[in-house]
């Protein structure tokens, strides 16, 4: 495997990716990223010095609006889902001491 | 005849002439879920209440003549990442088990302004990442033709629903072929439309420079009908394309003369299993007999199309899926300590192995130091897969290959080897980067029985020459 990824960069991907892997999944995650990236380097076989990063197809323009409401208040319906809450608002956990 | 064996604009017809009432639909569409989920398993969830409702209201609409679409009552099945209010959306994750939308995607909206039932949620690969319906948190999806085998994906749900008749034709989205694939794999028609026609608004996105919501049906025509239902623009996704060409079915003609058809090289070489390439030349021979012009060409760079992929749509994934944490919906882990670590237990009990392969691939790439080497480079090779294909259509008006190199795969072969699982999406995704719509048509099947489809590509914009091409196809097939 021509990429090697250290235990460093695993652990700096699941700060990123605010994921918290078990020392058999990082082992996994090693193995797998570096089968991936080993792969995609296959893309340095192509010049691309004068090719400009393609993000949308079309030309997108921004979308202008008026700042006006249209949806209802519907924060009734948007809480339900939120795996605890208190007086209307989300609950987390305590973060300000 | 079963009313379950109709197509959805045959039994619109006769809802509409009074022949079928939707209830009875309904009803025949819920005893054959009934019936084939045991063996098949292609919803999360039926909603029968709901469904039993909404026909009687539909019935109701379509007697006062408020509703006189063509897809007037007849039932549907919707992927579960399209949102619909009111009914649990859970993409197949865990980390959505509980999620009830307060609101509908718009492409749902459209169908149900014309009338459609929904009848359930159809089962996917987990947030739609894999080509199998394997990664669903809530079981595999069985292949109507052989239970052994996938029904592809990550559509595999409504592919199979429909392929099954536990569904008149369903809605799937398309990344990076699953629609197309699944469509293969289970016999039945895929449209993934041009980028930005359908509205990607309540489609939990996945890669969202690539995702596409688009019908899954028993034939071209259903299919061009859904399509021309779902589509609209929409000023709630920021990339809807405004466009006056929707009237698709206008394109179901029985005609191909003339018609410049492009089969890339590249498509029929190594991998290409012996038998899907038979069938894929013989579809293409009957397109030439009925006058269309075939040639084959060398398109170039395919090989580079799923490396850039898996760059790009990790990329978008690790930051569209950064949402899911544990706040405003969904799972929350139990034990935790702090804010933080809520965060972090709740993604790594919510999510699969192969969401959080590609969450970290995603973020790595994205990553200082690697973005310019695999995100931006992974841009650029974009802009020449762009390039590639302008210049494949100036010269002809379809691309015609496989849409997938084998038949389904037997259950459990493929997550073996993430990998090789990646290749098998090299007729397809190449499309998604380009912003192309493409098509599946069944065009036959290998000697264990398993369906072939065709895949048919258009320029953007022009889904109308792929459906007639693909309608001269099957009506061509079937007058033989």
């Amino acid at each position: 495997m021509a990429n090697m990824i250290s235990e460093e960069i695993i652990d700096y991907v699941g700060i990123l990716a605010k994921l918290e892997l078990s020392q058999a999944e990082k082992e996994e995650a090693k193995k797998d990223m570096g089968r991936m990236l080993d792969y995609i380097d296959k893309l340095n076989e192509l010049d691309t010095s004068s090719t400009e990063p393609m993000s949308h197809i079309f030309s997108m323009n921004n979308v202008f609006r008026e700042d006006i409401v249209t949806n209802g208040d519907n924060r009734d319906d948007i809480l339900k889902n939120a795996p605890e809450q208190k007086e209307g608002a989300f609950k987390v956990p305590k973060t300000v001491e | 005849m079963s009313i379950l064996e109709l197509t959805a604009l045959e039994l619109g017809r006769k809802i509409k002439s009074g022949e079928v009432a939707v209830l009875e639909a309904v009803k025949a569409s819920l005893d054959q879920i009934r019936k084939k989920e045991p063996a098949i398993h292609a919803y999360v969830t039926v909603d029968e209440q709901r469904a039993v409702k909404a026909a009687e209201t539909v019935q109701k609409m379509i007697d006062n003549k408020m509703l006189t679409g063509p897809l007037a009552g007849v039932p549907v099945a919707v992927k579960d990442n399209l949102c619909t209010k009111d009914l649990l959306t859970t993409c197949s994750s865990n980390i959505l088990y509980n999620f009830v939308p307060g609101y509908t995607a718009e492409a749902v909206s459209n169908l149900e302004k014309a009338g459609a039932v929904i009848l359930g949620k159809t089962n996917m690969d987990e947030f739609a990442m894999g080509s199998t319906t394997e990664t669903s948190a809530f079981g595999v999806t069985r292949n109507p033709w052989n239970p052994d085998h996938v029904p592809g994906g990550s559509s595999g749900g409504s592919c199979a629903a429909v392929a099954s008749n536990e569904c008149f034709y369903a809605l799937g989205s398309d990344t990076g072929g699953s629609i197309r694939q699944p469509s293969s794999f289970c016999g039945v028609t895929g449209i993934k439309p041009t980028y930005g026609t359908v509205s990607r608004y309540g489609l939990i996105a996945y890669g969202s420079s690539l995702d596409q919501v688009g019908p899954i049906g028993k034939n071209v025509s259903d299919c061009a009908a859904v399509l021309e239902v779902i589509s609209s623009y929409d000023k709630k996704d920021s990339t809807s394309v405004p466009r006056k060409d929707l009237d698709f079915t206008s394109a179901l003609v029985n005609d191909v003369k003339g018609l410049r058809i492009g089969i890339p090289r590249d498509y029929l070489g190594e991998g290409l299993d012996d038998e899907v390439r038979q069938a894929v030349l013989d579809g293409a021979q009957t397109l030439k007999e009925r006058g269309a012009v075939v040639e084959e060409f060398d398109l170039s760079l395919v090989e580079y199309a799923i490396p850039a992929y898996y760059v790009i749509a990790s990329a978008e994934a690790s930051s569209n899926l950064s949402r899911f944490d544990g706040v405003k919906y969904g799972l929350r882990a139990k034990e935790y300590e702090g804010l933080h670590q809520m965060y972090k237990k709740s993604r790594s009990e919510g999510f699969g192995p192969e969401v959080k392969r590609r969450i970290m691939l995603g973020a790595f790439v994205l990553s200082s130091g690697y973005y310019d080497a695999y995100y931006l480079k992974a841009l650029r090779t974009k802009a020449l897969i762009k390039q590639a294909f302008d210049k494949a259509f100036a010269e002809y008006d379809v691309i015609l290959g496989p849409a997938a190199p084998t038949t389904a795969p037997r259950l459990g072969e493929s997550l073996k080897d993430p990998l090789k699982m990646y290749l098998g999406d090299i007729y397809t995704i190449s499309v998604n980067l380009a912003g192309l719509p493409a098509m599946t048509v069944p065009c036959g099947t290998d000697k264990r029985g398993l369906p072939i489809g065709l895949q048919l590509i258009g320029d953007c914009f022009q889904e109308k020459k792929i459906i007639r091409a693909g309608y001269t196809f099957e009506q061509t097939r079937e007058g033989k």
